[in-house]
């Protein structure tokens, strides 16, 4: 993209952007941005959310999409908001290749529904229809991004994330102390929830599978213990507080076990705790630090990172136990390991003369690519289409967090006030 | 002789870790005021001497770090008079306790540094036993990269953040 088409960019998000905790800019794109006009949708004054203006700004945001602006929609009169007003010969004039209309019905008691079309220009024809509800106010955000995961997926072939969220953990000065908070926002920063403060770190936040809690890690006390908590609700459990370490836990996918790291019994070994009976069973027994696991979405393997052969290194073994095998050897070092949700790739934190940088393992090659800068990122998650990957990085102003599509063409940045860190993207809602 | 026992735990931590122990110009040991400064957790209570009746008393916080290289638990030998002072005050106070919070720099993940950290303090407690301090005495934590001291992203801060906080209970 040219730098006038960014600049054009982050303006549009500003615009559409209320209540954003996160400034989210694309940082530089590899790929052409493909041409497409949002048309206000034909829906009342004052209503809770501009709908159209939500998805241009996540089809923009995506990278793989440049938003016209409004301002540059002004020849038309009225602007189309149904099929027999498309004029296809104007909109190609204007460089467009795609055209997305609308209408949002208000319906009684706050909720909308939203029926949008979706054109081929130069085709000239329609080539989906996007319905999305929402049920109250507050739901109308959700609503629009649903419309733009719609039209994202026709058109690029991947499910999109623009309706999903993400968990992180800010720490800022508060009346000279540093306050660490754990917020859950909707993937374009909007909407941010605190689901826990503390003057003590907070770290390793980890969704269950259905996304409904989270297991996170805090210091309140002075020392670290598991915490689960539903964020709907606020209801949360202190599910362990041995002595020592209690950290790094990750969800089995039926969601019916943690894997985590234990030190009670002399060193950080990696422990499977059944969540109903707490019953526990050792995985690993080794001198070394065994940490940071995550689990295979089919269940069978967990990855994690081991320094039994000197440096540290990722390790797979069976969830039942056996014996783990070595799967890094590239690099000085390799952390914090993560499976993508399709399975086929695992994230992990490469350490070399670059520094720390984020790499992909394809699982069924070994071979690794790296697909950040350094020298001081970490903490990778894989966003629920397995597509993107966001990571923390350390950006002039402190921590920050960026995203990179896992062909590496598309990148975010992704700041706060604050330190912002320890990403974990939710996964997809379940109906 | 306890320059001895100092170097057998050394060694064993040594074995214990692979990786590394160059020591590089790593200028800890005289670290300047503002590095040397503990957190405030520790401050408070490292400053408060237990109502023990012995005069050996708890070490003075400049008496109280012990400092690392990077990705390494192994003690060093200016961390020596460290230990020999805990050693001294904890053994002349069989009922007087510490703990030893590990610590380590920004580099690296924090699952990891988490217990990174935690292995530092297990150096350490095996030092002190080594001179005659009982394991009831001790109480291990880690911190791993979460309470840095210096907030810089270079040597200067990180040497200052890879340490051992002995803090008397």
């Amino acid at each position: 993209m040219t730098k006038f088409s960014s600049i054009l960019l982050v303006l549009l998000l500003i615009a559409g952007s209320a209540r954003a905790e996160l400034e989210i800019s694309v940082s530089g794109g590899t790929i052409r941005a493909q041409p497409i006009a949002v048309v206000p949708f034909r829906q009342g004054p004052s209503e809770p959310a501009d709908v159209a203006a939500i998805v241009a700004a996540d089809l923009s945001r995506s990278g793989q999409f440049l938003s016209l602006a409004r301002s540059d929609m002004k020849g038309f009169d009225p602007l189309p908001t149904s099929e027999a007003q498309v004029d296809y010969r104007t909109w190609r004039a204007l460089g467009q290749e795609a055209l997305v209309i609308g209408n949002v019905q208000a319906l009684p008691g706050g909720g909308a529904k939203t029926v949008a079309e979706l054109y081929d220009v130069f085709r000239t024809q329609k080539i989906l229809t996007v319905e999305a509800t929402a049920t109250r106010p507050t739901e109308w955000r959700s609503m629009a991004h649903k419309v733009a995961d719609q039209i994202y997926e026709k058109l690029t072939g991947t499910r999109g994330v623009f309706d999903t969220r993400i968990a992180y953990i800010t720490s800022t000065q508060a009346s000279g102390r540093r306050q660490f908070k754990l917020i859950w926002a909707d993937a374009d920063g909007e909407n941010p929830r605190e689901i826990a403060r503390s003057f003590e770190p907070l770290l390793s936040p980890s969704w269950s599978p259905d996304g409904k809690r989270i297991a996170y890690v805090t210091f309140e006390g002075g020392r670290s213990k598991i915490i689960i908590q539903t964020p709907a609700t606020g209801d949360y459990v202190t599910f362990l507080g041995e002595k020592g370490i209690n950290s790094a836990p990750a969800w089995t996918p039926d969601g019916t076990r943690l894997v985590v790291t234990l030190s009670f019994q002399k060193n950080s070994d990696l422990y499977v705790i059944d969540l109903a009976t707490r019953s526990r069973r050792r995985l690993t027994d080794s001198f070394a630090i065994d940490t940071a696991p995550t689990v295979s979405p089919d269940g069978r393997t967990v990855a994690f990172l081991s320094d039994r052969s000197g440096s540290a290194q990722v390790y797979t073994m069976s969830i039942d136990g056996g014996e783990a095998r070595r799967l890094t050897f590239e690099g000085r070092r390799n952390e914090q390991p993560r499976f993508s949700p399709d399975g086929k790739t695992l994230a992990l934190v490469n350490y070399d003369t670059s520094g720390y940088r984020i790499g992909l393992v394809d699982v069924a090659t070994g071979v690794m690519r790296l697909v950040s800068s350094g020298p001081l990122d970490e903490g990778p998650s894989f966003a629920p289409n397995s597509a993107v990957v966001i990571y923390t990085r350390q950006g002039t102003a402190g921590a920050e967090l960026a995203t990179v599509s896992t062909d590496g063409s598309v990148r975010q940045r992704l700041r706060h006030t604050g330190d912002v860190r320890e990403p974990a993207w939710a996964p997809y809602a379940k109906p | 002789m306890l320059n001895n026992k100092w170097f057998a735990c050394a060694t064993l931590a040594l074995a214990a870790v692979a990786t590394g122990c160059s020591s590089t110009g790593d200028k800890n040991a005289n670290g300047t005021a503002e590095a040397v400064k503990p957190t405030t957790t520790s401050q408070g209570s490292a400053a408060a001497a237990p109502s023990g009746k012995t005069s050996v008393t708890t070490p003075a916080a400049t008496q109280s770090i012990v400092y690392f290289d990077f990705d390494s638990s192994d003690l060093k030998p200016e961390s020596k008079d460290v230990v020999a002072a805990w050693a001294k005050y904890l053994t002349a106070n069989p009922t007087a306790k510490a703990q030893l919070q590990g610590n380590t720099d920004e580099r690296g993940t924090r699952e990891y540094n988490l217990a990174l950290g935690e292995r530092r303090s297990a150096a350490v407690s095996s030092a002190l036993q080594s001179a005659g301090v009982a394991a009831s005495q001790l109480e291990l934590t880690s911190n791993g990269e979460e309470k840095p001291v210096a907030l810089g992203h270079d040597e200067a801060s990180w040497s200052q953040n890879r340490r051992v906080e002995i803090v008397g209970q």
